[in-house]
């Protein structure tokens, strides 16, 4: 199969590419190992600030019915094997898709958060929860313990609740070598003073007006009530964590610590539960960026390929998007997306002058800007910094994308 | 863990019926259901069995990574339930449970 564009993830990001690049005239295959096109979008549901509700679902088909109307090739259930330069992409089925540009639009997955009895059936990522419930309309527990603090799993409990669920609680993950951060009860407290500027919906908007205290932070764990806040029909604590997760065959119960303010284990009780919702954050998966020049950048969520502000990576025609190049909303994803496809569209010859392509860059720093929800809170940082070492590559990748743009 | 039929944003349900197999009984589920969802509607957790201890395993992460969720899709060992959709006339099967002639690995 020959196209002049292969994008890899259907997701919000890699679907907006193909679509910028497919309505300019450019011939457009989107794989993806999903049987629907959508990642992760699909199972995303909100509030937003103007009172109407985010339908991942719906924005996800409005998306695939575009890319498909502009004639571009979606191919589900497919996995990458193989992408190798200047394009050969090879699938797990046995077919090649050869092209001229790839853009790389793979998002992120979840840490796992480790801890006694995690392999029991019904202890699972807040991510499967999500989508379980709001995609596939399947409840994953009837009354759930919600571990780790963080945007994603305050939104998870509320669309819980909103399913008929009910969330016992969100608690901190017990103090261990793979959960230092998460359990430390002050820096969840900043953590959610970081996400708080523009919360989504007034259950995020409760959990950062409490950490909006500042200083007063530390004087605000040592009188935080040791029964949680009561937060839409859940309780946020921050002094309690679940050390360990048990049940005959099945998850059953968790085993709740209380925690003094610096996250020690105290008094334990046992909560009866049927599911639990294990929550570590987001990393960007780097599966197929292997060749381009990577940075571990702490502010975006873990390792990213550098990339132009045109969201080329150091290997020219080699193209990036979405989650896969920092943690931030679908919104950020699509109009990164859209940027990635219309540089793509100029440089294959089917748009005349810079101005679109200025146009799209200028709508993925109005989508930063508008953002109702910030997942990694020093993401601006983080940012500067990759652009920063974007600068600082030298050599002859950069040398031979001038010579492309001459 | 039940169907949610009714939703206070998303509305009432309304995909077709179809029919699955799982370990020899015989299922209802939804049309554009994943294996794995279409068997936790039923109530069902466990996937599979490690092939070391013989514990239970069900979903983990959703989205294809952790392999968690393999099951033998008619008659395919290993296929990821998270990510593939459930037919009508699906045979499912658990596997992992024959540690005895597997060995120990």
């Amino acid at each position: 199969m020959i196209s002049d564009v292969v994008i890899l993830g259907g997701g919000p990001a890699g679907l907006s590419a193909a679509i910028a690049a497919a309505q300019a005239g450019a011939s457009v295959v989107v794989v993806d190992e999903n049987p629907r096109p959508g990642g992760k979008l699909l199972g995303q549901l909100h509030e937003e600030e103007n009172g109407k509700w985010w339908i991942g679902a719906e924005v996800s088909k409005s998306l695939a019915v575009q890319a498909v109307e502009a004639g571009v090739q979606i191919l589900p259930n497919r996995q990458v094997w193989n992408l190798s330069p200047e394009w050969e992409v090879s699938l797990d089925g046995g077919e090649t898709i050869c092209a001229d540009y790839a853009v790389v639009a793979t998002g992120a997955a979840e840490r796992p958060v480790p801890m006694p009895g995690w392999t029991l059936p019904g202890v699972m990522a807040i991510g499967a929860a999500q989508t379980l419930t709001n995609y596939y309309r399947v409840r994953p527990g009837d009354r759930i313990a919600i571990v780790g603090l963080d945007p994603l799993s305050l939104t998870v409990a509320h669309e819980l609740s909103m399913a008929g669920a009910v969330v016992v609680g969100i608690y901190l993950p017990g103090m261990n070598d793979f959960a230092k951060e998460q359990a430390d009860p002050d820096r969840s407290l900043k953590y959610l003073a970081g996400m708080s500027d523009l919360a989504p919906n007034a259950f995020l908007r409760l959990g950062g007006k409490l950490a909006a205290l500042g200083a007063l932070r530390s004087l605000a764990l040592t009188f935080y009530p040791p029964t949680g806040i009561p937060l839409m029909g859940t309780r946020l604590n921050l002094r309690k964590s679940v050390v360990a997760i048990g049940g005959q065959g099945r998850v059953q119960y968790v085993d709740v610590a209380s925690v003094d303010k610096l996250g020690n284990p105290g008094r334990t009780r046992r909560v009866e539960v049927d599911c639990v919702c294990l929550s570590g954050g987001l990393y960007p998966v780097q599966e197929l960026t292997k060749g381009c020049e990577l940075a571990y950048i702490e502010q975006l969520g873990g390792t990213i390929p550098l990339h132009s502000p045109e969201m080329e990576t150091s290997r020219p025609n080699l193209f990036v998007a979405g989650t896969v190049t920092g943690i931030e909303g679908a919104k950020i994803a699509m109009a990164q997306g859209r940027l990635a496809g219309t540089v793509i569209a100029s440089r294959v010859g089917l748009l005349r002058g810079p101005e679109l392509v200025a146009e799209a860059e200028a709508a993925v720093d109005r989508a930063r800007e508008s953002s109702a929800i910030t997942f990694m809170p020093e993401i601006k940082a983080g940012r500067r910094i990759a652009h920063e070492r974007w600068l600082e590559l030298d050599g002859s990748s950069l040398t031979a994308k001038k010579e492309i743009y001459t | 863990m039940k169907r949610i039929s009714d939703h206070p944003v998303l509305g009432p349900l309304t995909h077709a019926e179809i029919g699955i197999e799982f370990d020899g009984e015989q299922y209802r589920a939804l049309e554009g259901d994943s294996v794995a969802a279409a068997l936790l509607a039923n109530g069902i957790r466990t996937l599979r069995y490690s092939n070391r201890t013989g514990e239970p395993r069900g979903i983990y992460c959703g989205i294809g990574h952790c392999y968690e969720c393999r099951m033998t899709i008619n008659g395919v060992q290993s296929v990821r339930s998270c990510i593939t959709p459930a037919c009508d006339g699906d045979v499912l099967e658990s596997q992992g449970d024959d540690r005895e002639q597997s060995g120990d690995f």
